[in-house]
Order: C-alpha cells, then structure tokens, then sequence
C-alpha cells in the first residue's frame, strides 16, 4: 500500500508539472499574434539562419554572423531596437528550419529558403519578400569534360536533404528522361564533404549555394558549375501566419534597404540625408510623417536601419559581391531601374 | 499478502470492515484515479498541440500519406520513383532500409561480440591484449564519430568508377559501392527452393532420430555434417537435374557508373560496419561477463571429464552464460537498431533520413511523422524483446 501510494504521489507530481508546462504552451500560443511585444519583451530577435554558408550567414571566428540573411536580421533587429546585435541567431539544417519557425522558436527564418506555394499554403508561413533571386545549378569536376547539365544522365548527385534542391533535380532528371543516382545528406557540410571525397559525380543547389561551397572544396580550380539553371529559386525572409503586423515589419524592413539603395541613401551618408529635401527621402528615414507607427515602430525606423545596415546594394556587395571574395554579380539582383528584379514600393 | 491478513483478522473479529476501508475499495480507488490523471493528461496534451497546431496554420491530419513524393531515394528494397511513389510508399522503403541494416547488424554484431568476448578471457597473452584493446578503443569513442570515420575511410581510398577495383567473378568496387552479377533465376529454379526446404525438413528429423538414438543405445550420428549434406547437396542436385537453370547480369560501366548487377552502396557498408563493430564492444563485455559468472567448477568438472578446453567452452559454460548474457544482449540489439538512425548523417537512407527528414520538411506535418517514427521505433523494440524473452524462457533454468 505505501508503495503504491507513494508511486501515485509521483504520478499526480509529474501530472501537475506537465499540465503546468501545457498551459504555459498554451498561452505562449495565444500570444503568437504579437511576436513583436514578445521580442521587445525577450530583450532579442531570434533569427533562425543557415548553419554557415558563406555570404549568406556565416560566424566568424569570434562568432560573430555576417551574411545577406544575416543583414536581413540585423535591420529588423535596427528597426526595433535601435541596435543590430540585439539578435539570437539560431542556425538551423535545412530539414529543421520550417519546423523551428512554425513551433516558434525563431521568430523570423532568414535562412535562403525558397518561397513556394506549398510551403505558405500547406506549411503555414508566409514569405516577407525576395532578398536574393536565385536558380539551381551543378557542380561537376572539370577532368569529367562535362560542359552541360545535359551530360549528366546516370551521374550521382550530392544533394541537401529537406530542400526544393531535392525536388527539382528529380523533376530535371525525369523531364530530360535522364536516369541518376541521389544521394541525400542531412547537412550541406556532408553533402559536399562526399561529393569532394568521390561519391558523387556533381553537386547540387542553388547557383549562389555552389559558388560559395566551392570555397570549400580541397582545390576550388578542379571544378566548374555547369551553365543550365533548372529552377526558378526566390530566397526570402519567412515568418509563420497569424500575425499580420510581424509580416509587415520584416517585408518593410528589406524594402527600406532596397529604397534606401535606389535613393541613394548609405550606411555613410544616412546623417547628412535627413536634412535633403527629397519627399521620398524624408519619408523613408521618418524625417517627414509616421510611417513607423502602425508597424509598432518609431518614426526613425528607417534611418536606424539604413544607419546600421546599409542599404542592400552595400549588403549585397558586402556579403557576394565585389567586396566579398565570392565576387558574385547583380545580375537578377540589381535593382529594376538597372534591369534586375529587386523593387519595392513606395514608403508613403 | 495484505489481503490474506485481513482475511484472517475478519475471522478473528466478527464485524466486517467497511467496504470503503477494505484494500480493495482503497487500492481501485487510487488506480482509478491515477487512471483518470492519466487520460486527463494525454488528453489535454493531444488537445493542446492540436489547438496550437490549427491556431498557426500547420496540418494535423494524415492527408499527405498518398500525395506524391517527388524526390527520389538511392537505395531501395521495393520500387520507388518520384513521380508515382507516395509519401506513404516513402515511408516503406526508409523502413525497409532501416530492417535491413538493423537485421545485418545484429548478427554481425553478435558473432563479433561472442568472438571478442571469448578471446578476452583467452589464456594466449596477446589475443586476450588485443582483444581489451578493441573493446577499449570502441566502447570510448562516441558512435557518430566512429561511423564518419568508417564513411570516410570506406570511401576514400577507393577508385573513381573508371578506375574502379576488378575483382574476379565480374565483381567491381569504386568509390560508388561494390557491384556484384545478379542471378536471374530461369525456369524450373524452383525446384531448387523446393528441395531446399525438404532438406531442411529432413535435417530435422534427421536430428529428432539422432537424439531418440542417444536415449535408446550408445550410438551417435554426426547430425551436422548430415544436415549440411543435405542442405547443400538436394538443393545442388535439383538444380543440375533442371539443367542449371541461372544466368548472371554482369554489371558493365555505361557513361558515369556500372549498370545492371546488385549494388552494395558504400553508406550502407559504412554503417553497417560502424554499427556492427561498435555494438560488438559492448556484447563482447556482456559474454565476457556471462562467461565469468559460470562458477569454476563447472569447466573444472569438465576438464575432469576430460573435455579438452573448447568443447568444455562450448557443451558446459556457454549454455550456462548464456542465461546471464541473454537480457542485455536484448538491450544491445535495441540500441543497435535505435542507433541506425544516425545514418542521417553519412547518407544512407532509413527511417529517420527518409521520412523524419524529407517528408516531414516537404509537408511541414511535423507531429504526426514523428509520432509514426517514434511509434515504429518502439514495435521494432517491442518485437525485438518479445522474441529475445522467448529466447530466454528457453534457455532459462528448468526448475521443477
């Protein structure tokens, strides 16, 4: 009898922490709707990112994160704070990083990820914007005298695992009728350590993804992306559903950097800029108007970002272009005026 | 115990307690009780994800099972392609995989271990050193560690597939896997499935009539060498009658890699290596441990009997280890099993990589295919138990 007493003391102990712990989730639940009162609250952003992709998201060696994705975080971080290191940035593998953000432990996923139907219908989240446009491509060792995707059939692939990668080298092989073997790895990091070991004939993933992985192999020169982009990749911030003003505030934070870039207003000269007398100008840096106010924010928002960050072409060059050592061009990137896709519009 | 006591009391004392003070009342009481607290919980958890689940748009049923897949996965035991494969078929061949190198590695494993386990208490110094060694090195070095190593070590010394390693028998290794001829079975081979299983048949009465001989007269027959004659020899001599009815598709190199034959892929040999060598470790300090337990009189008995010391190993202290050896050799085979689930990380297809990987990142149904993965685990387990507890009420003390 005691023992059987004190068993059930156990039980009804381990009962009352679980039920505890169910409505505390519950009523983080409820509060989902205003992630913006929940971060001010935490005293950070939690940033889910890439677990190191260069010019992407990238620690360095004192762990501090740089990257186009990064920079994303860091403004949103600048518009809320006032400061772009109020952030927790949680890496995250392919694979985990929609469950991460839908469970709410992120509260922003700036992670390269593709913006698909599915994935904002059947997932629930939504896509805040289009930080880079990209497409997928292969990687193949030179000595192959391979000059064309179309070369590829009865190759083996080394592929992501848990990424639209995945799903369009399968739709590529079987539109072409090509046959080829996948094989999948939980990491990028694995996945290019068994394609440089042998395993595979080519690698896999998005155009910006095989340049900056080629850093990493053991003789960079010994391999060539392949021409054929097979898929159209827009990567982007992603937020879950639910709240209308989180949303907002992230998709408005990169149409700030990118006005700011085709207003000519910079990192450097963002001070000097609150006193132009451009209307669009004024707007955007909160000079002139409220436009903070319905986003939860001050009415410098703008400037804050613009003076912490930079604009996106300062990001862009940074983190992929000239003055990284990917030396990635603008190409679909550049802004609508000179002939890319990046256009947002109008602060008013 | 409790009962009986009060059932004595109550005759000593004529009036009865009352129902609400009897043991039984108070103890169904309690069991009812926790009974309710428990459904109360699993309840309020199931209800609280599901409630959280719709409130942030993510699906909570199981509608994706027969959508399409769309991806593509190497090694498969039954057909599988992205366009007509479902989510469902998916999680068959992940599962399939996961038997497969769980099954492999367990007998690996087991005959490692035992082999290990005996050399380690072996009187010759340096087997029994090098033997300490292994389970030393193994056993302290984390599993994952250990299989990134065997990945590597398998692949990189291989050729590329022009390159690759001929071995005789049109058996070729590169650093794709080992390609080996498939026998294509013609017409009449089933005669000789059929004449091996009436050889097996026969082995066993063959072994029934042996042990009725021992009973009834001093006569023994070599059973084991019958049994393999005649599992080997029916079995060959049907296949000659039916004029040798097998043909070998060669695996020949065609563009990138060898097409055609069986392939062995290297994730695969990677993992079941690592698996097997690991876990062997641990079995061998378990027969090392069920060997020491036999008291020694029990091999000094038989070395009076004059057994010399393998066959003592083998008819006296083996059998009664065993009976020590068998529970956590059970605990061993569970944690090979749950430990292929680390082949996420070297790329070999399982479960865990398939379905608690792809497919839950492609349909986002996060709960529901961690509860189908978990749910499988704990089968596989449950399985692997009932039967080794079967095992064990066999080789268990027959106490009259």
């Amino acid at each position: 009898m005691k023992v059987r007493a004190s068993s059930l003391g156990f039980a009804l102990a381990a009962a009352t922490t679980l039920g505890f712990m169910d409505l505390a989730a519950a009523q983080s639940g409820d509060k989902t709707s205003r992630t913006l009162e929940q971060v001010r609250a935490r005293g950070f952003l939690s940033c889910g990112t890439n677990t190191g992709l260069a010019g992407f998201a990238l620690p360095d060696d004192k762990g501090s994160w740089s990257g186009l994705d990064v920079d994303l975080c860091r403004a949103v971080s600048s518009a809320i704070f006032n400061d772009p290191n109020k952030i927790k940035f949680v890496p995250l593998t392919a694979k985990d990083r929609f469950t991460a953000l839908q469970s709410g432990e992120i509260d922003v996923l700036s992670r390269n990820g593709t913006w698909t139907q599915s994935r904002e219908a059947d997932l629930g989240l939504l896509w805040a914007g289009v930080n880079y446009y990209d497409g997928q491509g292969f990687m193949v060792r030179k000595k192959l005298n391979v000059s064309s995707a179309m070369e590829l059939s009865g190759a083996s692939v080394c592929v992501q695992q848990g990424t639209t990668t995945e799903l369009n080298l399968a739709d590529y092989f079987r539109s072409k009728n090509m046959k080829y073997e996948v094989v999948a790895f939980a990491t990028a990091n694995e996945a290019i350590k068994a394609y440089d070991s042998g395993r595979c004939d080519s690698y896999t993933t998005d155009q910006s993804g095989l340049y900056s992985e080629r850093v990493k192999l053991m003789n960079a020169d010994e391999h060539l992306v392949l021409p054929e982009v097979i898929s159209k990749e827009p990567l982007g911030p992603a937020v879950r559903q639910g709240d209308d003003q989180w949303f907002n505030l992230v998709k408005w934070s990169h149409f700030v950097m990118v006005n700011a870039e085709e207003l000519g207003v910079t990192k450097a000269n963002a001070d000097e800029r609150l006193k132009s007398t451009n209307p669009e100008i004024r707007r955007l840096l909160g000079v002139e108007g409220d436009f903070g106010k319905a986003l939860g924010l001050t009415a410098d928002w703008g400037f804050r970002i613009v003076k912490h960050v930079g604009n996106y072409g300062e990001s862009f060059n940074r983190n992929l272009g000239e003055g990284s050592p990917l030396k990635i061009k603008r190409g679909q990137n550049a802004l609508w005026n000179k002939g890319g896709l990046q256009y947002a519009p109008p602060v008013r | 115990m409790t009962s009986a006591s009060s059932g004595d009391a109550s005759r000593i004392q004529p009036p009865r307690t009352p129902f609400w003070r009897a043991d039984w009342a108070r103890g169904s009481l309690w069991q009812a009780l926790l009974l309710a607290a428990f459904v109360w919980l699993m309840w309020s958890a199931i209800d609280n994800a599901s409630v959280n689940m719709r409130a942030r748009g993510v699906p909570t049923d199981f509608g994706f099972w027969n959508r399409p897949a769309g991806f593509d996965i190497n090694q498969t035991l039954v057909p599988f392609t992205s366009s007509g494969s479902t989510y469902g078929r998916a999680f068959v061949v992940g599962l399939l995989n996961t038997l497969l190198v769980a099954f492999f590695g367990v007998i690996i494993a087991t005959l490692l271990g035992f082999l290990i386990g005996v050399a380690r208490l072996s009187r010759n110094w340096i087997i029994a050193r090098l033997a300490t060694i292994y389970v030393e090195v193994i056993r302290n070095t984390p599993l994952l560690l250990q299989l990134l190593f065997w990945y590597n070590a398998v692949l990189k010394p291989l050729p590329n597939p022009r390159q690759s390693v001929s071995l005789p028998g049109s058996v070729y290794l590169n650093n794709r896997g080992l390609f080996v001829p498939e026998p294509i079975f013609g017409a009449g081979s089933d005669w000789t499935l059929w004449a091996l299983g009436l050889a097996i048949i026969a082995s066993y009465v063959v072994k029934l009539y042996a042990a009725r001989l021992r009973i009834v007269s001093t006569k023994r027959i070599p059973v084991g060498m019958i049994a393999l004659g005649l599992v080997i020899g029916l079995p060959a001599l049907s296949f000659l009658i039916a004029g040798a009815p097998l043909t070998w598709s060669a695996p020949e190199l065609r563009g990138f890699n060898f097409q055609g034959g069986v392939r062995i892929y290297p994730e695969f040999v990677a993992l079941l290596l690592g698996l097997s060598l690991y876990t062997a470790a641990f079995i061998a300090e378990i027969v090392r441990a069920g060997v020491l337990s036999v008291s020694h009189g029990q091999s000094e008995a038989a070395s009076a009997l004059g057994l010399p010391r393998g066959r003592s190993l083998r008819l006296v202290v083996i059998p009664q280890a065993m009976r020590v050896i068998i529970p956590p050799l059970t605990n061993q085979y569970l944690n090979l099993t749950k430990n292929s689930s680390l082949a996420v990380f070297i790329g070999y297809p399982d479960l865990v990589q398939v379905f608690a990987g792809t497919v839950l990142n492609q349909t986002g149904a996060a709960v529901q295919v961690i509860s189908i993965t978990m749910a499988v685990y704990l089968v596989i387990s449950l399985v692997t138990s009932a039967g080794m507890n079967l095992y064990n009420r066999r080789m268990a003390l027959a106490e009259r």
